[in-house]
């Protein structure tokens, strides 16, 4: 019975804290930097830029990680629709992760701006100039990035859920720091 | 076997609290950050409410400087600008060049004699893939000191007060060397023989790693003719872009582009404020305008000249405009791109 795992990789803990943080502060951002004509537009938006597209690369290291490391299974006594939406959500937010920066950078292509980012790193064009194709990518940026932040509210609350009401060990699984699991020891027992 | 840490259920109602208070107090930060629980925040969209007609905005076109007529031609570097920044575009060569004549309305149709301010936008790209984009008007100085300034103007402009632009005027002493300008320099009947200044300041960097504060500006080789308004009002309502286009017709048109360098101390955050005339101003090179491109189907339409596109050696500096304009020129990009089933690209019936 070695198969069972509890917890996430380290790696995958590291990450996941990493990238939630880089992912709201892009979430403030991309909101802050659209509602100001202050100086501070300027170093928003390329911070916006080059932090998405960190989020990008590090999503598709995450990706691998989590193929080649797998995921712990959720307690056996969840509710099939609890584990359904939480099985969803985690592709929703994966898909999010890879395809807000990717609309993001698309959008600029469209638009025939230069995408550049910090340290005067050039990204190529990966969409020639469109008015419509633009137009539909800024759409999809914009409204997806509220869904982006409305599902990370319910994923925090389900998390929290789960650490403060359920006591079940999904919350240790990936705490961003080792935490005692007794509670996952003992269901693992339970369970054998 | 363990019994899992059983939960009174005042715990459990307090743990429901506590995951409310974080969902919505991070909703909160979240709108307040977005500036929709801040009606006072100058926001771009505001920008562009103050800066549309009473009519409403002409849609599909830009929300300023609408009427224009584009070009295409080269930028001959001579290579003096490499000391000041390190910018490839500064460095000796030949590179292409993509402007744009414009007048200063949020009107695509105003006639051209009613239309002081004319401008011009530039996109010159070296091949290297860095752009430098730049919009520049007549002007000698520009209006108003700061971007809350202009919107006060945009909105006393508009007002049906007829006190309104008095008490602006009142407020804002700095117009008055812009409005100077405005009501006595001579006007001419060609983008040609048009000087456009950049106003705002910029920082270059040279390749010894030195910063230079520094605005630009683009001389016409042709003759100035001066005229007054009203020789120009005798002409089409479209003269300009007429008169251009035959012009080039006969053979390609020049600029000299000079970069003009702050002393310490020199005003660098206010563009109503021009620096002495005796200081260190370098030829970098030369603006050839080659052909005249279409407005509504051209280059030029899908391009916005956002004055903070700048190629590594170029920066914005202490000066708060070219921050608002990239902010709101984004705004309009957005919203003229999204409606551009409203200015259609081909002109309905045969050509001329
Ligand atoms: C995780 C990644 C990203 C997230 C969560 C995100 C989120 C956002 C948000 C919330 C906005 C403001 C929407 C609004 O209120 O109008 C925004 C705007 C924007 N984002 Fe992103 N973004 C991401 C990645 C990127 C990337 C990689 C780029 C470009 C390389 C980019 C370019 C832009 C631009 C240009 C805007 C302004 C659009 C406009 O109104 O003109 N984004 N983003
Ligand atoms: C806060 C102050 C300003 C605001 C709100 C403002 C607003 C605008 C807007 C909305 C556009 C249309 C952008 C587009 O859709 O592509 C525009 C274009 C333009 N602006 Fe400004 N502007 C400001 C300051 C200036 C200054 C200081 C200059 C000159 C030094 C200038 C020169 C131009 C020129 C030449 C264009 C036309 C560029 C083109 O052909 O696309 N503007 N402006």
């Amino acid at each position: 019975m070695n198969a069972i795992r509890h917890h996430f990789s380290p790696l995958q803990r590291l990450l996941h804290w990493v990238m939630a943080i880089c992912i709201l502060a892009m979430l403030f951002i991309g909101v802050g930097m659209v509602s100001t004509i202050m100086p501070k537009y300027v170093p928003l938006v390329a911070i916006h830029k080059t932090l998405g597209t960190a989020i990008l690369v590090l999503a598709l290291i995450r990706l691998v990680t989590r193929f080649y490391y797998g995921a712990p299974a959720l307690p056996a006594d969840l509710p099939e629709p609890m584990k359904l939406a939480a099985e969803l959500s985690h592709y929703a937010l994966y898909a999010l992760m890879i395809g807000m920066p990717l609309l993001g950078w698309a959008m600029l292509s469209a638009s025939a701006y230069p995408v550049e980012l910090y340290g005067g790193i050039y990204l190529p064009a990966i969409l020639p100039q469109s008015d419509s194709v633009r137009t539909l990518l800024w759409n999809a940026h914009y409204y997806l990035a509220f869904a982006f932040f409305a599902l990370i509210l319910m994923h925090a609350a389900a998390a929290l859920f789960h650490a403060l009401v359920r006591h079940d060990g999904v919350f240790e699984a990936m705490a961003p720091v080792p935490i005692r699991d007794e509670v996952t020891r003992v269901e693992y027992t339970a369970a054998e | 076997m363990l019994q899992p840490r059983s939960s009174t259920a005042r715990s459990v109602l307090g743990s429901f609290v506590l995951i409310g208070v974080v969902v919505a107090g991070s909703a909160a930060a979240f709108a307040y950050t977005a500036g929709w629980l801040s009606p006072e925040r100058l926001t771009p969209w505001k920008m562009l409410q103050a800066l549309a007609p009473p009519s409403g905005p002409a849609l599909g076109h830009r929300r300023n400087h609408a009427k224009g007529i584009c070009f295409t031609g080269v930028f001959e570097s001579n290579g003096n600008g490499a000391a000041l920044s390190r910018a490839s575009v500064l460095a000796a060569g030949q590179y292409p060049a993509l402007g744009r004549f414009n007048l200063g309305t949020p009107n695509p149709e105003a006639a051209d004699a009613t239309v002081r301010v004319r401008g011009i936008g530039l996109r010159i790209t070296p091949p290297d893939g860095q752009e430098w984009r730049t919009a520049m008007i007549n002007a000698p100085v520009f209006a108003v000191s700061t971007p809350e300034g202009f919107h006060e103007l945009l909105l006393a402009a508009g007002s049906k007060d007829p006190n309104a632009m008095k008490v602006f005027a009142e407020a804002h002493p700095e117009f008055a060397s812009f409005g100077a300008w405005a009501k006595n320099a001579p006007w001419t009947g060609s983008y040609a023989e048009d000087r456009f200044n950049g106003l705002n300041s910029f920082i270059f960097t040279d390749g010894s790693g030195a910063d230079h504060a520094v605005r630009w500006s683009l001389l016409p080789a042709a003759q100035v003719v001066p005229v007054t308004q009203d020789d120009l009002k005798k002409l089409d309502p479209d003269f300009l872009e007429q008169e251009i286009t035959q012009r080039v017709r006969s053979g390609p048109l020049r600029w000299t582009m000079t970069v003009t360098v702050a002393n310490p101390g020199d005003p660098t955050a206010d563009p109503t404020k021009a620096w002495p005339e005796d200081r260190r101003t370098v030829e970098v090179g030369t603006l050839v305008v080659q052909r005249i491109e279409g407005e509504a189907d051209g280059p030029c339409r899908d391009i916005n000249f956002d004055p903070t596109v700048l190629p590594p050696g170029m920066r914005t500096s202490d000066d708060p405009f070219p921050a608002a304009r990239s902010s709101v020129y984004a705004k309009s990009y957005d919203l003229r791109t999204a409606e551009a089933k409203d200015y259609p690209r081909t002109v309905a019936g045969p050509k001329p």
